[in-house]
């Protein structure tokens, strides 16, 4: 049977982690011990996390050495609140003195938390300000989704502006949730709880076709691990270089036209059809592997 | 939230490495617990932080028999609690206490 | 010498069916004249039974019969399973209801313990659905049935298709005792895959404008199940099934009882199981047997109702499952419930509170909920004469060996001591005491009596009620897998001790069972997903069990 399938999806962030990196290398920083928590969620009488819901630390991974976030979807949804923000923006910061051969966030997020609000919404845009630096000095910052929470909201945002996002096909990105939508816009527009939609809409599968996601693979941390060891050895012999004004301007105009091309898609199916894959209807079914097939993908 | 502290007696750890350990993730009706080491050698103190307010002779009682039933003297526990219950309460001590004394 | 007449109600059908031939030729009737041809053929006070249950739902007939005039269809008396939708109740709101006789209430518990108590409405009676189905066939005879179907032929003949349910109970009882039926289908086809209903059982045939509502009832996403619920499997295959040998038995709904199902495969043959215990069984086809079935742990399946998504998955195991010549499953609530009843030889399921004498009830102050099937279930079939050496085994314990020799059903419940939000399973008194006074009831509402019930699971282990000699005993044995609740605090420790030194209560410890063995890695699927691929793609979970 399957009991020792290791599910990335549903392990906790901690156990990601540790399976993703060299067995041993983890070193975390303001680790649980230091109660680095989340001052507003005292004083709303919430109950606190020691890690604030993200773990940061430095690790290697296939003998490079990375340095690591990944955020806990259980514990309020994954949400960035001031303390937790600052430990990624941190640890993004720490990647300019120490120049790791990557920065590997795992995001498992519903955006800002609601409960800190400001504090949450500026420790997202110093996120951001941090992943272009930290790429602009040639540091690679792969996203990897894949989690209960996905990466929505402001996290939606750092995703994308990864150089990598590597998604299995339970991981979500977008940027309002589902829910949010159905309540701003009504369930005609968008029912949240048909779950198979709010796939075929923000899911991997759809992301990959759409080329938000670079790499999909199977719900399965080794799997993440091989991915993430393969981007990284490439950056090693391809280095990310500084984006030149013109390359952003030919993406600008990409997306544009994407943007133009489906802007009456009413679901993932008629994005699968244009991606020319044979039977869009059945494109949910596919194995990570007849996916990547038919995508035209060397396995 | 709820917060007390207990301090209980139990026999020492043997074991001299004791390492700090976490267990579990507070989400609704979870609880994580730290694992850290003490001074007081005799007695295992245990710090709770609850969300579920009134329970505290529940508490008591679960946490005494966790103190009965492994030997946690050394031993400092924290927990944050959304709302766990006695059974799942017991299943992280018993898994914290594992993975800080292997 | 004046001439008794013997045929008043087939006249009285008779003049029904004229009333309603101006608008109707044969048995098929457009469904814009749904409301008139109602208007039509009931008659006040007649005893009416919109068909349903937790599963399938007549809902267009149920939505139509709201529509009709409140001055003409009167003074009813609802015979039926459920009052499970909203417009079951619309109709007792809007006066056209004197009396109901049903089983099971849930999405509505709430309205219908409203309409009680301010004295709208009076109930006959809540039946378990056998119970209700024997008294079709004595003194609560519907006039009218409504009720649904996948298909009629033009004839008017119907396929239930792999959702049979009810249906064949409800009609064989009106039609055959002066009714009208009038059936709702999906679709009107030239040849039906089988007939399950023939059409001269059948007065009218309405093509309702959507497919009727089946609620997927019986599906548990594996990813749910937690670490106690696993534990908790472990102690009944290991305390439970393997000793007694259980090879034929019945699950409730739960995720308890999924995490049973999830186990056998993993936990259960690694312990030599197979073949040795859960091969024949009365169960809907929950997803979360697959694994089991493709292990080769099952042998035959029968359903009271079928599963949305499973329908090709049964169709494909036809030596498992009940399947016609058509090749599509069949099902039968009333039949299930008596193979449920008498052949099999535990009962396994979950409630929301126990006393110290193992009466269980799911009722809460406010919310008249019924009972469904479950407390034939879970009885002792005191009618039963074939042995098996579980029910010999168990009626030894209970009976002790002076007795005339005899048997007992299993009958388990598998609980958690404290449920969501920290509300203890066991209490000194059932909340069913409150929902009886406050709603006139003769009984309180008892989903399973403790002389039935023979044992208690929970994460602190198994009490055999059997064993125990004394009402004394019996209530310390509670108390004593009854972890921190209140009841289980005030346990006598001493008492306790020796119940354990007797095996009369057993930790998970006395087992052999190792409690940080019990992860999830140890279920066979921990998603829709693995159900998915497990069934080779046979399985086809409703949409919003998908994360893919």
């Amino acid at each position: 049977m399957n009991g020792r399938r290791i599910s990335y999806f549903e392990a906790s962030a901690r156990m990601r982690l540790s399976g993703l990196v060299d067995a041993g290398s983890f070193s975390e920083f303001c680790p649980p011990e230091m109660r680095q928590t989340s001052p507003h969620l005292a004083q709303l009488g919430a109950p606190q996390a020691f890690d604030d819901g993200v773990v940061v630390g430095r690790a290697s991974l296939a003998g490079h050495a990375v340095l690591i976030a990944a955020q806990e979807g259980r514990f309020i949804g994954g949400s960035v609140g001031e303390v937790h923000g600052a430990k990624i923006c941190g640890l993004l910061d720490k990647a300019m003195v120490e120049r790791p051969a990557a920065v590997l966030l795992l995001v498992d997020s519903g955006g800002v938390r609601l409960h800190e609000a400001n504090a949450g919404l500026i420790a997202i845009s110093e996120i951001m300000r941090a992943v272009l630096q930290v790429q602009a000095a040639g540091i690679p910052v792969f996203a990897l989704v894949g989690g209960s929470c996905g990466a929505f909201g402001g996290m939606g945002i750092v995703t994308r502006l990864c150089a990598e996002v590597v998604m299995s096909e339970q991981g979500r990105l977008g940027l309002s949730g589902p829910e949010v939508i159905e309540t701003v816009k009504g369930v005609e527009e968008f029912d949240s709880r048909d779950r198979a939609l709010v796939w075929r809409i923000t899911g991997g599968k759809l992301r990959r076709a759409l080329g938000d996601a670079t790499r999909l693979v199977d719900d399965l941390i080794p799997a993440f691990r091989a991915a993430a060891a393969d981007l990284i050895e490439r950056y090693q012999t391809h280095p990310l270089t500084p984006a030149h004004l013109d390359t952003l301007l030919d993406e600008q105009a990409r997306l544009a036209a994407r943007s133009e091309r489906f802007a009456s898609a009413r679901d993932g199916l008629e994005i699968w059809q244009a991606a020319a894959f044979a039977d869009a209807s059945q494109v949910p079914e596919l194995t990570v592997e007849e996916f990547n097939l038919q995508l035209g993908e060397p396995a | 939230m709820e917060q007390f502290t207990l301090t209980l007696p139990s026999s020492t750890l043997p074991q001299d490495i004791i390492h700090t350990a976490i267990c579990g993730v507070v989400s609704s009706g979870n609880l994580e617990v730290l694992v850290e080491p003490t001074a007081t050698r005799n007695a295992c103190e245990i710090v709770v932080n609850t969300s579920a307010h009134g329970f505290r002779d529940i508490w008591e009682a679960v946490l005494k028999d966790f103190a009965e039933r492994h030997s946690v003297g050394g031993l400092r526990l924290s927990i944050n609690d959304a709302g766990a219950t006695p059974a799942v309460v017991s299943l992280r001590l018993d898994q914290a206490f594992e993975t800080c004394a292997a | 010498m004046t001439t008794k007449c013997w045929d008043t109600r087939a006249r009285n059908r008779a003049e029904r069916l004229a009333r309603a031939a101006s608008f109707t030729a044969g048995r098929i009737v457009s469904s814009e004249h749904i409301v008139a041809l109602l208007e039509a053929v009931i008659e006040p006070g007649d005893r009416v039974c919109i068909e349903g249950n937790n599963q399938k739902q007549a809902d267009f007939l149920a939505r139509s019969l709201v529509k009709t005039d409140p001055a003409r269809v009167r003074e009813l008396h609802l015979v039926q399973s459920v009052l499970a939708l909203p417009e079951h109740i619309d109709l007792i709101e809007r006066g056209q209801v004197s009396l109901i006789d049903f089983s099971f209430s849930g999405p509505q518990a709430n309205r219908l313990a409203r309409l009680v108590e301010s004295g709208k409405i009076t109930i006959g009676a809540i039946h378990t659905y056998l119970e209700l189905f024997a008294r079709y066939f004595v003194d609560l005879t519907p006039r009218v049935a409504l009720i649904a179907a996948q298909a009629a032929d033009r004839d008017g003949n119907l396929y239930t298709g792999p959702n049979t349910e009810d249906t064949p109970a409800i009609v064989e009882a009106t039609a055959f005792k002066g009714g009208i039926v009038i059936a709702q289908v999906n679709e009107i086809v030239d040849k039906l895959p089988r007939v399950d209903i023939p059409a001269d059982w059948v007065n009218f045939v309405i093509q309702a404008p959507t497919p009727h509502y089946i609620e997927p009832l019986f599906t548990r996403d594996p990813a749910l199940i937690t670490e106690i619920q696993v534990l908790m499997g472990m102690i009944a295959i290991k305390g439970l099934y393997a000793e007694y040998g259980i090879t034929r038995l019945n699950h409730g709904i739960g995720f308890d009882t999924a995490a049973i199902e999830l186990l056998l495969p993993t936990y259960a043959a690694d312990l030599g199981l197979k073949g040795k215990i859960c091969t024949h069984w009365a169960l809907n086809p929950h997803p979360t047997l697959i694994p089991a079935i493709e292990a080769g742990f099952v042998e035959s399946v029968h359903s009271f109702g079928s599963e949305v998504g499973m329908e090709r998955y049964t169709a494909a195991r036809p030596d498992i499952f009940f399947v016609g010549q058509d090749g599509s499953m069949r099902s039968n609530r009333a039949f299930c419930q008596a193979a449920g009843h008498y052949a099999c030889d535990l009962f396994i399921g979950s409630t929301l509170q126990i006393d110290l004498q193992g009466n269980s009830s799911t009722a809460t102050k406010g919310r008249i909920a019924g009972f469904g099937g479950a407390p034939n279930m879970g009885a002792d079939a005191r009618g039963r004469r074939h042995a098996s050496p579980a029910w010999l085994r168990a009626g030894r314990e209970g009976r002790g060996n002076i007795a005339m020799p005899r048997g007992q059903k299993l009958v388990v419940q598998i609980v958690e001591t404290f449920r969501e939000h920290m509300q203890p399973t066991f209490v000194e008194r059932l909340d069913a005491w409150d929902l009886a006074a406050t709603a006139n009831m003769e009984l309180p509402p008892v989903m399973i009596y403790g002389e039935d019930l023979t044992h208690i699971i929970t994460e602190e282990g198994i009490a055999n009620l059997l064993m125990c000699t004394t009402p004394q005993e019996r209530e310390q044995a509670i108390r004593g897998v009854a972890g921190y609740t209140p009841v289980g605090m005030a346990r006598d420790l001493r008492m306790v001790a020796n119940l354990r030194d007797r095996g009369i209560i057993r930790r998970p410890e006395d087992l052999g069972i190792r409690k940080r063995d019990a992860t999830r890695d140890l279920l066979a699927a921990r998603s829709i997903k693995d159900l998915v691929h497990i069934s080779g793609g046979l399985y086809d979970p409703p949409k919003q069990f998908r994360n893919w």
